[in-house]
């Protein structure tokens, strides 16, 4: 099965990159955006989906500092 | 006594952590790969970028064989020096507490820094008076040490000097036994006057002398 992993900055922790797109944005004439929050994507073909939490408690994610979201059967996009 | 030091495929500072270490006793190069610290008395897990830091900084190194020797050895008290992507290693392996984060100003920082004693009763800072002064380089892009627990902090960034935003100008951290140290700044490269300072010489007087008290009981 193919799962995507979002993984983002753990709400509270500073995140310098999402504030400097959030003020980037308005530059470029684009306004009212709020909690820009930016992190990572990972794609995976995973053959037992049950075990995507413990992939993202011990690699994918460091739990301490990020949240992550797994969106299972994400086969809707094309494997390139 | 016998440092070891560790080499990843992408490490670029174990060769001036070899020769810092030299200045205060033996020292060997570790492979990353090897599961045999060779008998020596501490490792240091040094700066670069171990495995390209793929993931995050210090995430894919900690699976390294030698990891598994090196947790090993902190677990029955060895010393282990974590410095800049080693600190990340240590606190990915969890042998330290806390994380690193990109800079507060997402740039890379390059510069001269003072730093505080806070802490001068670990094996790593022995050496050093309460609330010395140490004048040594950083150099990274990850370095903005967090940690929502209260940790045992050895070294801060002096007021004004703090180059990642981290927590409390946290600039070097150790477990609660003290025998595992990691920090941003590099020691390594400020042990001749020639790049003017040899106050990271502290660090590694300080190991040899915590080992030459342990061999004398």
């Amino acid at each position: 099965m193919r799962a995507r992993v979002l993984v983002r900055p753990k709400r509270g922790i500073l995140d310098p990159q999402g504030q400097a797109v959030e003020r980037a944005l308005p530059a470029l004439g684009f306004s009212g955006v709020s909690g820009v929050h930016i992190g990572r994507l990972i794609e995976l073909e995973v053959e037992d989906p049950a075990q995507l939490p413990d992939m993202c408690e011990r690699l994918l994610a460091n739990p301490l500092i990020e949240e992550y979201e797994i969106v299972e059967d994400a086969s809707v996009e094309a494997p390139r | 006594m016998k440092f070891g030091v560790i080499r990843f495929p992408g490490s670029c500072d174990e060769v001036d952590a070899l020769a810092a270490a030299r200045r205060a006793g033996e020292a060997v190069l570790l492979w990353h790969g090897d599961r045999d610290l060779q008998g020596v008395d501490a490792v240091i897990v040094p700066g670069g970028f171990s495995y390209g830091d793929y993931l995050r900084a210090g995430a894919i190194a900690r699976f390294a064989p030698v990891m598994e020797e090196v947790a090993e050895f902190a677990r029955e008290g060895g010393l282990v020096l974590g410095i800049c992507n080693g600190f990340q290693v240590l606190c990915e392996a969890r042998l330290l507490p806390g994380a690193l984060l990109p800079n507060t100003s997402l740039r890379f920082v390059f510069r001269q820094v003072e730093l505080e004693v806070a802490d001068a009763g670990t094996p790593f800072t022995r050496a050093c008076t309460p609330g010395q002064r140490l004048s040594v380089p950083v150099k990274h892009t990850t370095g903005r040490y967090y940690c929502p627990e209260p940790v045992r902090v050895v070294l801060r960034y002096a007021p004004g000097q703090n180059p990642n935003g981290s927590h409390d100008d946290i600039a070097g951290v150790c477990n609660e036994a003290g025998n595992v140290f990691g920090l941003m700044p590099h020691p390594e490269h400020a042990v001749d006057p020639l790049t003017g300072s040899t106050d990271g010489l502290k660090i590694f007087e300080s190991i040899r002398a915590h080992v030459a008290d342990r061999v004398a009981v």
